[in-house]
């Protein structure tokens, strides 16, 4: 209906500003999930989605047109995302270590009306997912969630975060590692054992 | 087959395994080894659960509203653009130089000596030292990001083959030098002899992986790393960094809020 990717991005690199406003709106939301998780909160993810198309915009002429152009914006959005953690890492280091009961991960908890235990349990969860996550560098979380969650190959998210395949691979088998130490006990198979064993919020 | 590695197994859950009979074997093994599939259920467990963790929703008109937020900054850049071109760093750079002078200015002027009177100037003294001890943790903070994944690179058997591509953290490095060599001369000037050895040390380590090779073979990734835990420089960057910030939390607490 509106046209592949690569057509937009030749209309946008011929002078069509509306064609460059379509692939805005077409990848917007993809683009602030992953900088969400990159990042760990909205206001920086917002920050994130905006300067990653003001970049492919500017980059716009170097994108090649057989390659897929949501992978060549992630890359972007990884980038920035990284940029940004760079910038703030302090702050995000207080927020992660720190248990806060006000993050937005904890903030952010669903689940209308779940039972008490259980409600416990998922945010203790979340709080620990959010922890984990924020725990690992920046290039270990990159390429796990550009392998978990956007399913992009290894040679792809070396080529986004100038990696080699290897050293790719190993950050995501780093990163895989070190989240399944932190969030193995909060896991458990049975929920009561888990719930028990969970420290709770308000310790 | 053997117990598949805890590699083998991430590999595997992600469709990595290269040999189709190898990916045959490890879900012949699954099915008949309870240890190595409780295993790996735990690991799937531990998947779902990151996966599970919410991120707040946009709703369908949040790509125009990303739109409106963006499209008058194009004008901008566009104007920029023709410059841009000619020299595609050149911003990235002015931008880099401009932190560097005013962190100079702050730190040439605004470092409190210790045998020096508060001068009569606009910012309370505790003020622009919080200033500056923000900008060395801050520092200190990246610092230790880039030892920290160059002593943790290639801790598996995957690179001990095909060796590891540093350029990510050769390129931090190379961007941190500049600002430490800064800081290095402020802390000389102060007489803060611990952090000016401190900072004195890792400028070196900084200048070195700047310099090495972006390609290492896992040998030349074994010396630095051998080098990095030799001189404990982690260690001392995490300590000193730590003294810094609780500098800058007694500096915020003394230091005036606001205009007062």
């Amino acid at each position: 209906m509106d046209g592949s990717d690569a057509e937009r991005v030749a209309q946008a690199l011929a002078g069509d500003r509306d064609a460059f406003r379509v692939l805005v709106e077409r990848h917007s939301r993809s683009i602030f999930r992953l900088a969400y998780r990159m990042t760990g909160n909205e206001h920086d993810a917002e920050e994130v989605v905006q300067e990653t198309f003001l970049k492919a915009y500017r980059r716009l002429s170097r994108f090649e047109s057989r390659s897929n152009f949501g992978t060549w914006l992630y890359r972007i959005g990884v980038n920035c995302s990284l940029d940004l953690m760079r910038k703030r890492r302090p702050d995000s280091e207080r927020r992660d270590s720190d248990a806060p009961e006000g993050s937005e991960a904890v903030r952010e908890l669903p689940s209308p009306d779940p039972a008490p235990d259980r409600l416990l349990l998922s945010a203790e969860l979340g709080r620990q997912v959010a922890k984990a996550l924020g725990a690992l560098s920046p290039t270990e979380r990159a390429a796990f969630l550009l392998r978990h969650f956007e399913g992009q190959s290894i040679e792809e998210i070396g080529q986004a975060l100038g990696l080699r395949a290897s050293a790719t691979k190993n950050s995501v088998f780093r990163a895989v590692q070190k989240l399944r130490l932190a969030l193995e006990p909060f896991v458990q198979v049975k929920p009561n054992v888990a719930a028990s064993r969970a420290p709770s919020p308000n310790q | 087959m053997t117990h598949p590695s805890e590699e083998q197994l991430i590999a595997y859950r992600y469709g990595d395994v290269s040999e189709t009979q190898e990916r045959a074997a490890i879900d012949r093994h699954l099915a008949s080894c309870d240890a190595c599939r409780t295993s790996y259920e735990a690991l799937q467990r531990v998947l779902a659960a990151v996966e599970a963790a919410p991120v707040p929703e946009r709703d369908a008109s949040y790509g125009s509203r990303v739109w409106q937020r963006i499209s008058p900054q194009l004008d901008q850049r566009e104007r920029l653009d023709w410059r841009a071109w000619l020299v595609p760093r050149r911003w990235v750079a002015v931008g880099a130089m401009a932190a560097l002078v005013f962190a100079a200015f702050l730190a040439g002027r605004f470092w409190p000596r210790p045998t020096q009177q508060e001068s009569a100037g606009p910012i309370p003294v505790q003020v622009r030292e919080r200033i500056l001890l923000v900008a060395v943790g801050d520092h200190l903070d990246h610092a230790q990001m880039v030892l920290a994944e160059l002593v943790n690179a290639g801790a598996t058997e995957t690179l001990t083959k095909g060796g590891v591509d540093i350029s990510f953290e050769q390129q931090r490095a190379q961007d941190l030098v500049e600002a430490n060599r800064l800081y290095r001369q402020t802390a000389t000037r102060t007489g803060d002899s611990t952090l000016v050895n401190v900072l004195d040390e890792l400028e070196r380590v900084l200048v070195e992986i700047a310099h090495s090779p972006a390609q290492l073979s896992s040998a030349q990734l074994n010396e630095i790393q051998q080098r990095i835990e030799a001189r404990g420089i982690l260690f001392k960057v995490r300590v000193i960094g730590s003294q810094v910030r609780e500098r800058e939390k007694s500096a915020g607490q003394i230091a005036p809020r606001g205009r007062s």
